[in-house]
């Protein structure tokens, strides 16, 4: 019976074993080229670039500095900030209006499965269609501007996706100083979450990281990198691409809630409702908090999404519409239609990281409870 | 009662929101390209007028069949793939296992630009560059996290019971999976077509880096760059999202169950 058994495993490892060497190669094997690539002059001579066999050297992280500190690639720059606050708004936007429509649908109304239906369904949709929808909504002259006019009030005048107001500068040269305070305070969170919870070693270890990284940002964090002064802030136009990623995507955030809601059992509710809470305390004091790892859940999973959005900006506002780019769209235009291919390399990587501080605690997350199960 | 009025209150205007840009969509496509302007882009169409829908189908007949080729080839490959690998995933954990599963799911939330490169370079070597089979290639590849977690947390819910009873009867692995696994794998299978049908159609990416013949765009390549063209009315590209939405939002329509199990197999866990 042993030997069957093991003969069994044998032939259920060769059958995934073509899947993970697929997986292997295109996403380990790539990523890793990709990395390499990176740390290549590969098109900076626009000759070679084309080339069956170009010639390549080395130079180590000259694109990344070049990316973070040379004069030509301040729209790189732009776009972190870009994508910043796109990420920021959207997530915000997505779990406001995902848990209010849950609520509200939780209490049961009439036609339920109606509006469910209604929110939900930009989720089928290509970011492609969206755009497409949304460019025509956007257009400075007609569409949502002039909705006020049918109701005989004047129309707005706001540019959307053209406008070139920026708000909220910052120079380039805070950027480390204020990253590390907010991360040193985030940091800090974790760990009186931590000792609270009991959870010594988890809580000296987040505390250890937080004093080096502040002590860094009030020491060093503050040594220029430029010899100039370089702003950047939040683009309004990226307020119409945002509004757009909220309609397809805070359906997404409803239906997560409204399992979680489902999910409390009755009996709590009953029973805060016997000692005396209101229907606000009920929801504020006792299901919110039953809710906050599914909230935690769906900051994950929208900021990735959020870092990776490509063809909503692409649709909406074209590629190169400046106000509105993306690094991952950035990461596209360098590397397909400038030919710079290792500087898009190099984007590509920095995304990579951004997502990967994002997804690999969520994976983690998810995978212990599981094994705690 | 003042709170049923604001319940429904604010739910009406959530569906205001939500069903605007249909109205916008249909409104334009229905409406003659001289008739449209930005002053009037909420007024109704005075005739209706059809021949917008008629020019989008001809233009983009050829690149809905390629989506067509495209999504279920992929779509077929992928869901046999996923089964078999979320069986051994679910049922005969090898060594490793807990290893190679999370670097597995790593795959599905990566941003493709990171592979891109060198992906591109290698469907050219392979002799499939630009054409339509290196895209289902690509597709196959990078939906088998997403497929196998799906089948794989369908899987777990197989009694053990079961599964030791077929071993009893002295099915082996494959025996298992024909005669226990597959014939319970129906609504598995419906959740991983039906998810992996709408993000593969939906895809844009790897669709317009990999495909370069526009012989073989899929559509939401030709309708990027049909909406994109500044000189075009706004009457032919309403109409194409429309045709370019209609499949997604029709398995959506019908079979919203399923579409909401794929939503969340990929988020949250049961």
């Amino acid at each position: 019976m042993r030997w069957l058994r093991n003969k069994d495993s044998l032939y259920g490892f060769l059958v995934i074993l073509p899947s993970l060497v697929l997986l292997a190669v295109f996403v380990y094997g790539f990523i890793f080229q990709t990395f390499y690539i990176s740390l290549t002059d590969w098109g900076k001579d626009p000759a070679q670039a084309l080339s069956a066999n170009p010639q390549i050297r080395f130079i180590g992280f000259e694109n990344y500095r070049e990316l973070f500190t040379g004069f030509i690639d301040s729209r790189f720059r732009q776009d972190l900030f870009n994508t910043f606050f796109f990420t920021l708004f959207f997530v915000l936007g997505c779990l406001g209006v995902g848990l209010g429509l849950a609520i509200l649908l939780d209490q049961g109304p009439k036609g339920e499965g109606f509006f469910r239906t209604i929110f939900l369904f930009p989720m089928s949709l290509s970011f492609i269609v969206t755009g497409t929808i949304w460019r025509w909504m956007l257009q400075p002259q007609g569409g949502v501007n002039q909705l006020p006019t049918l109701v005989g009030l004047p129309k707005g005048e706001f540019a959307w996706l053209t406008s070139r107001q920026q708000i909220w500068q910052v120079s380039w040269n805070d950027v480390p100083f204020i990253t590390a305070l907010l991360v040193g305070l985030v940091l800090v969170l974790i760990t009186l979450s931590a000792f609270r919870r009991g959870e010594q070693r988890r809580g000296y270890i987040a505390l250890g990281s937080a004093t080096l990284l502040l002590l860094w940002a009030f020491t060093l964090g503050r040594s220029l990198q430029l010899p100039y002064e370089e702003l950047h802030g939040f683009n309004l136009a990226l307020i119409g691409i945002i509004l757009a990623a909220v309609w397809q995507m805070s359906g997404y955030t409803m239906a997560l809630y409204l399992a979680g809601l489902r999910g409390i059992p009755e009996e709590l509710r009953e029973a805060a409702r016997v000692d005396g809470a209101s229907e606000w305390q009920l929801y504020w004091r006792v299901i919110l908090p039953q809710l906050a790892p599914i909230t935690l859940s769906a900051m994950m999973i929208l900021g990735h999404i959020s870092l990776k959005i490509f063809d909503l900006v692409f649709a909406m506002a074209g590629a190169d519409n400046a106000p509105t780019d993306v690094p991952a769209l950035l990461m596209y235009l360098t590397t397909f239609r400038a030919n710079q291919i290792a500087k898009g390399a190099a984007i590509a990587m920095i995304l990579l990281l951004l997502v990967a501080a994002v997804i690999v605690p969520y994976l983690y997350r998810q995978l212990k409870s599981e094994v705690r199960r | 009662m003042i709170g049923r009025i604001v319940q429904y209150g604010i739910l009406s205007i959530a569906t205001l929101f939500f069903l605007l840009p249909v109205y916008l969509v249909i409104v334009t496509a229905l409406k003659e390209p001289a008739a449209i302007s930005l002053e009037g882009t909420w007024q109704p169409p005075e005739r209706w007028y059809w021949e917008s829908f008629a020019q989008a189908w001809t233009a983009f007949l050829p690149k809905l069949q390629n989506s067509f080729l495209l999504t279920i080839s992929a779509t077929i490959l992928l869901a046999l793939l996923g089964s078999l690998n979320g069986y051994v995933l679910a049922k005969w954990r090898f060594p490793g296992a807990n290893i190679i599963f999370p670097l597995m799911l790593f795959g599905m939330f990566i941003p493709y630009q990171a592979v891109l490169i060198p992906l591109f370079q290698f469907i050219r070597e392979i002799g499939l560059g630009g054409s339509l089979w290196g895209l289902v290639l690509v597709h196959v590849v990078y939906g088998l996290p997403i497929t196998t977690l799906i089948f794989r947390n369908y899987y777990a819910e197989i009694p053990e019971e079961m599964i030791e009873a077929g071993r009893i009867d002295g099915a082996g692995f494959f025996g298992i999976y024909s005669r226990i696994v597959f014939p319970l794998s129906l609504p598995g299978f419906v959740v991983v077509i039906i998810w992996q049908f709408t993000q593969i159609w939906n895809e844009f990416l790897f669709a317009v880096t990999l495909v370069s013949s526009p012989a073989n765009q899929p559509i939401t390549v030709a309708l990027a760059q049909l909406a994109g063209g500044e000189a075009v009315k706004w009457n032919l590209p309403m109409a194409g999202a429309l045709l370019a939405a209609l499949p997604t939002l029709l398995v959506y329509i019908f079979l919203g169950r399923y579409f909401i199990r794929g939503l969340l197999a990929g988020s949250v866990k049961g």
